[in-house]
């Protein structure tokens, strides 16, 4: 295996509803009014918070995808790059904020 | 693989010609750039010129034809062809529409074999109200240079400055200043509307530039772009892109139904990317050319299609005058 992960892959989605096709259905309807219609946000909004997303839970098929469609709606690498960095910021703010939960536990002890 | 006839019968599409509106003619193959995606090969080292009889003709054609109202000059670099200003002038004369697909840095740059400079062409197009029509690959330097060359971007904008001070593309001129986008790799174009908000925005307020339209153009799977896309092993999946994206509201917005085009030596072709291909528009196994020219038996003719068709008929479809929907 020269890698887990195969781009064309992706194509293969469909055949996770093998064995729950109504569920997959339901996904897919979801997933598609959440992210491929216009709304209160745009196409091109909602595709940036996704690449974000995408590479917050690291998945290689939505990043390649939602290159992509950022730039089919009109994103460009420099909005792109932001996307990313807010995602990269939040989970250093994440990690960090819990930080305060050392904080307690070193003053439950006594050590603070 | 990519069966173009069998997916428009499939979505019930009829393809026949509509009456003939524009004549556009590659008058040269000759550019002052050498951008990447160019489907005509276009470069400073090519040198076919439309010749005069060939010129001559097409100006006879406008005369015969009151109903073909548009003349679009493209190439290479259309402006760098000796006798440009005699077409553009002429075609004016007899009271046509002239769109010039003008690459902006031509004005700017010293021509390829004269080394004369182009400089007064703005007033040029003022003087004959041409409708200018110009690539800008993006409102930022780094996919225009991406795709265009090192320098283009910063040209491009001296260069459009010129045109905007000569009133094109400003309100109430009525001199009409049209940009064209297309995307710098293997993806589709946004929504036109969209990316006009987005350049008019910007290029406004970054750069003080106006302009009236931005056409959004697909990148054809031939030549230097397919090229491009085989080297980097992407051909498939944009065709399988292509393919998948297919909309038969964009196809029967296509320009080959209400235009044709003409090579530099006078071939008549349905598009000039069938031009490129060697596709030649057909009657009774011969290629026509613009001594054949016969506007009825043109009408019936039967459109040229290939794989790459898929192109104009992606999304919201693309023609020379953007998207087709």
């Amino acid at each position: 295996m020269t890698s887990y992960y195969e781009p064309k892959d992706l194509a293969k989605f469909a055949e996770v509803g093998h064995f729950a096709k109504e569920s997959m259905e339901k996904f897919f309807s979801y997933y598609n009014q959440a992210t491929g219609q216009d709304g209160a946000l745009t196409r091109r909004e909602k595709a940036l918070i996704a690449l974000a997303v995408s590479h917050a839970l690291k998945c290689p098929y939505c990043i390649d995808a939602y290159t992509t469609q950022c730039l089919e709606t009109g994103s460009n690498p420099e909005q792109m790059t932001e996307a990313v960095h807010v995602a990269a910021a939040m989970q250093a703010g994440i990690t960090l904020v819990h930080g305060v939960q050392m904080q307690n536990a070193l003053r439950e002890k006594g050590a603070l | 693989m990519y069966d173009f006839p069998a997916t428009l019968a499939a979505r019930g599409v009829d393809l026949a010609p509509l009456p003939l509106a524009t004549l556009q003619l590659n008058v040269t193959k000759l550019c002052n750039q050498a951008c990447v995606h160019c489907h005509v090969d276009a470069s400073p080292r090519r040198r076919e010129m439309m010749p005069d009889d060939v010129l001559e003709r097409c100006l006879e054609l406008l005369e015969l034809h009151p109903s073909i109202t548009t003349l679009d000059i493209t190439g290479g670099a259309p402006e760098l062809h000796p006798r440009f200003r005699d077409l553009v002038s002429g075609a004016r004369r007899l009271g046509r529409t002239v769109m010039v697909r003008h690459n902006l840095t031509v004005t700017l740059d010293p021509h390829p074999l004269t080394k004369a400079s182009l400089a007064d062409l703005p007033d040029y197009f003022a003087a004959q109200r041409v409708e200018v029509v110009s690539s800008l690959p993006y409102y930022q330097e780094f996919f225009t240079d991406k795709q265009r060359g090192d320098g283009v971007f910063k040209k491009s904008l001296a260069s459009l400055r010129m045109l905007n001070e000569r009133g094109f593309g400003v309100s109430g001129t009525g001199l009409k200043l049209s940009l064209v986008y297309n995307p710098v790799g293997a993806f589709l174009p946004a929504a036109q509307k969209d990316l006009e908000r987005d350049y008019k925005r910007e290029l406004q307020s970054r750069f003080g530039v106006v302009f009236n339209e931005l056409f959004t153009i697909t990148n054809m799977p031939i030549h230097r772009f397919k090229a491009q896309l085989k080297k980097a092993g992407g051909y498939e999946a944009y065709m399988d892109k292509l393919v998948q994206a297919f909309n038969p509201d964009a196809a029967r917005g296509v320009m080959c139904r209400s235009l044709i085009n003409v090579s530099w030596d006078g071939r008549l072709f349905d598009c000039d990317f069938n031009q490129m291909l060697g596709m030649p528009a057909m009657e009774g196994g011969q290629a026509l050319t613009v001594f054949d020219f016969d506007l009825e038996r043109l009408r019936r003719r039967e459109i040229a299609v290939a794989a790459h068709c898929f192109g104009c008929t992606a999304g919201a479809g693309s023609s020379c005058g953007g998207a087709t929907t």
